[in-house]
């Protein structure tokens, strides 16, 4: 760990003056710049125009006048509704997936039982476990636990297919705290729930807050499982409603676009508030 | 007091083996250790929602059920059907082939983007922060986007024309999944190249340098062979991601035109949610989680999880 830090800080500081520009990839880099920049823009740009301006400009053109009233009908449509859900299915999500994986990841540092091995290896092999692959016998367990269409259905296995991940970060962060603290600790008298509360949390602050973050980005983005365990319509997570806005503003593509960029917003907040964090969260997201 | 003298010269020799937990010393006084209930909440959410789901979807495979009443026993029917069904096979080949235009588009790019941007100079931060942003968009949220903008009469589609019905044929529907996708994912694994790339010690470049290497030489004889970890993960992530797209093939193509652009989850999605045959569909599934599976042994096993963390750290 200290050396991937010592490199990465040490690289641009080192650099030799005599470095040519490299104009292929800067070339490159620039194209990527466009594919990237042009769509994300267009999105931008529809969202605030009225329809028949949008109409009127094209696709590409700047708008000629800004409007919210995209704001106002995609809010009004429903979009406050699925907002909730899919904030009450996140903050399930990240509380759930901490309060497991927390004390397992500190179970499979420090426990001396087989057990704890065993389950490191399970969870290890839980990584290649392909999500879309198990919605029928999911569909069939949620059903007979009469828990289908509603969002504890969702919460529940979006919570299980996330803990490989999360426990595996969390017992490679716990491996770092040094055993003289544990002794300390227990010299001091305490058991091992008060060391979990006073040792383990603070000292893995950085990984809990990444393995926060990629619960909460694998809850936010959930399309799956609330596709096919839900289907009360008051119910309906944000990237479900997305689905309906097709359906709903079928020739309103600003309108659309509007819901769309409100989807990602809270994400983008995050991203200019807790970058480290949402980078190390995404990473995880990318793997699953 | 005597704990701590006893202490001290254990954890000077588990320093060199820092990744294992202290065996067990039954002679000296316990420290507090958890017990394995710690592991119980865990353990059971992954069984009941993740390996149960796993042992049922082989067992669903050898039953019939419509998604009322109970599944009934049927044998290998599910498992004949599946070997001689024809759109199965095209459903396998397309979805290969999706995986094959992924990765051999995805890397290369990936691989350049992330190398150019581990560069020092300041701009480079600032152009990959906006190279990023596709990735705060769900997978939903992509390809519904891309559905509008693809669209052929009001979209950005309609202002070029040779892509202005690009969804309406088979083979463009195809490349529009590619480039989607592509969209979509490149950011991510650029993330992992532009660690990596940061990683390769500095010395090898300026020893180049002396020699008088071109930059073509130092990218393919120190920055390639430096990255081969990387590649191997990176590919085996793509490769895995590239078999399960779902909410692409759904929400932008929706396995059109006709059934050109299913791909193997899409066809369990299909069977099974529109069709009521769970059953078959369980076989697909099954089919798609024995490929999935072995691919993944290959990423922990060429890779190990140990450097996928510190690949995570290097951000």
């Amino acid at each position: 760990m200290t050396v991937v830090s010592d490199v990465s800080v040490s690289g641009p500081v080192s650099t030799p003056p005599k470095e040519r520009p490299n104009r292929i990839a800067g070339v490159f880099a620039a194209i990527w710049l466009v594919i990237v920049g042009v769509p994300i823009y267009t999105m931008v740009s529809w969202s605030l125009q009225e329809r028949d301006d949008f109409l009127d400009n094209g696709p590409v053109a700047l708008p000629s006048a800004i409007t919210l009233e995209n704001f106002t009908e995609v809010v009004t449509g429903g979009f406050a509704r699925y907002l909730l859900n899919t904030v009450i299915v996140t903050v399930a999500c990240v509380v759930l997936t901490l309060a497991v994986a927390i004390p397992a990841a500190y179970a499979i540092v420090r426990s001396t039982s087989w057990l704890s091995g065993f389950a490191f290896r399970i969870f290890l092999l839980g990584l290649a476990i392909p999500a879309q692959a198990t919605i029928i016998p999911l569909y069939l367990i949620i059903n007979r636990m009469q828990l289908y269409d509603s969002l504890t259905a969702i919460i529940l296995p979006t919570v299980a297919f996330g803990l490989p991940l999360s426990i595996l970060v969390l017992a490679g962060s716990l491996r770092d705290v040094s055993n003289e603290l544990y002794d300390a600790m227990t010299i001091d008298g305490a058991g091992p729930f008060r060391i979990l509360w006073q040792l383990v949390v603070p000292m893995s602050r950085g990984s809990i807050a990444a393995v926060g973050t990629y619960a909460a980005l694998g809850a936010w983005n959930q399309f799956l499982f609330p596709l096919i365990l839900t289907q009360n319509p008051d119910l309906r997570v944000l990237t479900l409603g997305l689905q309906r806005f097709r359906q709903e503003f079928q020739i309103n593509l600003p309108g659309m676009m509007m819901a769309v960029m409100l989807t990602a917003l809270p994400v983008f907040v995050l991203y200019l508030v807790a970058r480290r964090w949402l980078i190390a969260g995404l990473a995880g997201m990318g793997s699953r | 007091m005597t704990a701590t003298v006893r202490v001290a010269p254990e954890d000077g020799s588990d320093a060199t083996a820092p990744a294992r937990p202290v065996p067990r010393r039954p002679s000296r006084p316990a420290t507090s250790r958890p017990s394995s209930w710690y592991l119980l909440p865990a353990a059971l959410f992954f069984g009941v929602f993740a390996a149960f789901p796993l042992v049922l979807v082989v067992f669903l495979s050898f039953t019939s059920w419509e998604g009322i009443g109970d599944p009934a026993l049927i044998g290998l029917d599910n498992w004949v059907r599946l070997v001689g069904d024809a759109r199965v096979l095209d459903v396998v080949g397309t979805t290969l082939l999706l995986t094959v235009l992924g990765w051999a588009t995805q890397t290369p790019i990936a691989l350049l983007l992330g190398v150019w941007a581990a560069g020092p100079q300041r701009n480079r931060a600032i152009l990959s922060s906006i190279f990023f942003l596709p990735l705060l968009l769900s997978s939903a949220a992509v390809a519904l986007m891309w559905s509008r903008l693809l669209d052929p009469y009001f979209g950005l589609a309609a202002e070029f024309g040779p892509f202005q019905n690009i969804l309406g044929t088979p083979s463009g529907a195809l490349a529009a999944i590619v480039f989607v996708t592509g969209w979509q994912f490149i950011p991510f694994h650029t993330l992992l190249y532009q660690a990596a790339a940061r990683n390769v010690p500095k010395v090898l470049y300026d020893a180049a340098t002396i020699d008088g290497a071109t930059r073509w030489h130092m990218f393919w004889y120190i920055t390639l062979p430096q990255l081969r970890n990387t590649i191997i993960t990176s590919s085996t992530i793509m490769v895995v991601g590239s078999l399960t797209y779902f909410e692409t093939i759904l929400l932008l193509t929706n396995g059109g035109p006709g059934t050109s652009t299913y791909t193997v989850p899409f066809e369990m999605y299909i069977r099974g949610f529109r069709s009521f045959e769970f059953g078959y569909a369980s076989a697909i599934a099954t089919v798609l989680v024995v490929v999935a599976t072995a691919i993944s042994l290959i990423i922990v096993k060429f890779s190990g999880f140990a450097k996928m963390r510190s690949t995570m750290e290097g951000m």
